[in-house]
């Protein structure tokens, strides 16, 4: 029943995408490990660290997208579980350097130390087991989407006010990792990570296993996704998202739909976040910036929004960009981001994928004329 | 004026119902019999209280004083909307909100009654009966055709049609359908006389309509309201013969 649900639910372009996502996985590091670095082909580490940080922003755009672009809800704090995520991910691999830090406490790591703290924190027990953090990579965001979803949907907050809260609960968290004296690190977060699950993070082999794990991630983000979108429920969704109250006259209670939409969403951005910690090496509270929320928005702008494999899209263009604009040209990239912004809204609403689109059709029906 | 008895084998009984707005009554002393399976017109000028007796069947309005009693015993001005609906009273409003974004056949899939759990939602496909249901509907409401259009690319006429098959599909046993021609062109509302014909042989069917052709199309009992009051009642060819209702619609 449930591979049904999973493969009824996908169209053959959404296959065709999750497989590409899948290759990229594995072809790329495969050829960052089994090609000599003379090849043309061999892929450097810092391209394979490049890929795998896209693979993780594009799960949190398509996050973004289930809820903007399915529930009508314009999320501008998704970063912040995101963030909750890598922060759960940073607390297991601070406990996992153990004794090798600057300071050698066995137990507490260097900034507890250093804050003269006498003991581990409550919350900071559990977290060297990998098991541990694990669900509480899923557990942490997702509990604080239902908790603010059951508040907002059920008194039946929409539109803008819906955005400014969700803006102003990212900047809250924000405020509050700033402070020393919450236990996670302070302004200087968390870094200097040795191990994941006993293998050092600066090895290639495990760089290259982090970037396969990112592209499965996303790929089974996608299917879920599409599963849910194609069901029964995913077309009670849209509604309650074209017309609410025309739903609940049919009987349909239309906050369930969108907390459970939302909670996983939630969930999928956290674990982005605790794939994407390893790969950079560093966690600190610039990842709550109110900025990193609405960038994600953008990239769905750009890929296209209320589509599955736009925000994918969108979050490799948008950050393909980025990367090479703040390299080669750094002042001028916001002011591209900000044209972007523009020329997306103005000329393309339905993004990237929506242009292909619109261009397909103009070709056929130029085909249809001309026979 | 017939007085019915309190307990009754009418399916929508109301009795002396009366409502006032700041002293306006838009309702007065109105008393109105709907017998199962009976589909009945109800016409009359603008002001004489249509719409504000269907507020008052669904629940939209609490009447100051009256009897209004469902299917011999559910009590409607104690209950509120959402229960009205629940107990089989199905309301078409006169301006359409299909889902713009949907087919008609998915529509129609959303407001057929039955599965409303989202979790259940998640894995269920459509089932043999549904199909069959839905089948049904779109050969009543003539859209076979468009089964797989979007709603957006609808025609008003066709989205009334579907709002008809939405309402069908939630099998109340009560349908007031207000205003369904309102903006149709001559073609169209003789189809909507021809489908609401065809509603009506499973449902119970309230129309009230200004249109008088189409009235006369549906070829039912017509009831005639002026002024919160019913003025006259029978065939249209009864009461369109009767002096009272020419004047009240050509008098003034």
């Amino acid at each position: 029943m449930i591979t049904r649900f999973l493969w009824t639910g996908m169209g053959r372009n959404l296959r065709l995408f999750v497989l590409l996502v899948l290759a990229v996985g594995i072809v790329v590091p495969a050829l960052n490990l089994l090609m000599p670095k003379t090849s043309a082909f061999y892929v450097p580490a810092y391209a394979l660290q490049l890929i795998g940080k896209y693979l993780c922003y594009a799960s949190l755009a398509l996050a973004v997208d289930l809820v903007w672009g399915f529930c009508g809800i314009l999320t501008l704090g998704h970063a912040a579980f995101f963030a909750l995520g890598g922060y759960c991910m940073g607390m297991y691999l601070m406990r996992q350097i153990g004794a090798r830090g600057v300071y050698g406490n066995p137990i507490l790591p260097d900034f507890m130390v250093f804050l003269n703290y006498p003991e581990l924190p409550w919350f900071w027990h559990g977290f060297n087991h990998f098991w541990f953090a694990a669900a509480m990579i899923v557990i942490v965001p997702s509990v604080l989407a239902l908790a603010l979803g059951w508040f907002a949907f059920r008194s039946r907050v929409t539109g803008v006010y819906l955005s400014i809260i969700t803006q102003a609960m990212t900047f809250a968290l924000l405020l509050a990792f700033f402070r020393n004296d919450m236990g996670f690190g302070g302004n200087n977060g968390m870094t200097d990570f040795k191990d994941i699950l006993g293998y050092s993070v600066q090895a290639d082999t495990t760089r290259a296993a982090l970037c396969f794990a990112s592209a499965l991630a996303l790929a089974i983000f996608l299917v879920i996704s599409g599963a849910i979108i194609g069901s029964r429920f995913g077309t009670a969704l849209i509604a309650v998202r074209d017309a609410e109250s025309r739903m609940r006259f049919l009987g349909y209670r239309a906050e369930t739909y969108k907390l459970f939409v939302f909670v996983l969403s939630a969930a999928m951005a956290g674990i982005a976040g605790a794939l994407y910690v390893p790969q950079i090496g560093i966690i600190n509270p610039s990842e709550f910036a109110p900025g990193n929320s609405i960038e994600a928005v953008l990239w769905v702008a750009v890929g296209g929004r209320g589509t599955l494999i736009g925000p994918v899209i969108g979050a490799f263009i948008v950050n393909f960009a980025k990367t090479y604009l703040t390299g080669a040209l750094p002042e001028v990239w916001l002011f591209a981001l900000g044209a972007l912004f523009i020329v997306v809204t103005l000329f393309l609403p339905k993004g990237v994928v929506g242009l292909w689109a619109q261009l397909r059709a103009r070709n056929l029906a130029r085909k249809a004329t001309a026979a | 004026m017939k007085t019915a008895p309190r307990s009754t084998s009418a399916l929508l009984y109301l009795s002396g119902v009366t409502v006032s707005f700041d002293g306006f009554k838009a309702l007065n002393n109105l008393s109105l019999l709907i017998e199962p399976g009976e589909m009945r017109a109800i016409i009359g000028p603008n002001g004489a209280g249509k719409t504000t007796m269907m507020d008052v069947i669904t629940g939209k309005t609490r009447p100051d004083e009256g009897e209004v009693v469902f299917d011999g015993q559910a009590d409607l001005t104690k209950l509120d909307e959402a229960h009205i609906a629940t107990l089989g009273i199905g309301r078409k409003f006169q301006k359409p909100t299909v889902f713009e974004n949907h087919t008609v056949r998915d529509n129609l899939l959303l407001a057929l009654a039955g599965l409303r759990s989202w979790y259940k939602l998640l894995g269920a496909a459509p089932t043999r009966a549904e199909n069959n249901r839905l089948a049904e509907i779109l050969s009543i409401i003539r859209m076979e055709a468009q089964q797989h259009m979007l709603g957006a690319r609808l025609s008003h006429g066709q989205k009334q049609w579907l709002e008809i098959g939405m309402l069908l599909a939630q099998n109340p046993k009560l349908m007031l359908v207000d205003e369904p021609v309102a903006g149709m062109t001559d073609v169209e509302t003789e189809t909507t006389a021809q489908v609401l014909r065809e509603v009506n042989k499973s449902h119970s069917v309230v129309v009230v309509e200004h249109d008088m052709s189409f009235v006369r199309a549906l070829g039912v009992k017509v009831t005639v309201l002026h002024e919160g009051s019913m003025l006259a009642e029978g065939s249209l060819d009864q009461v369109s013969a009767d002096p009272r209702v020419v004047e009240v619609y050509l008098g003034r």
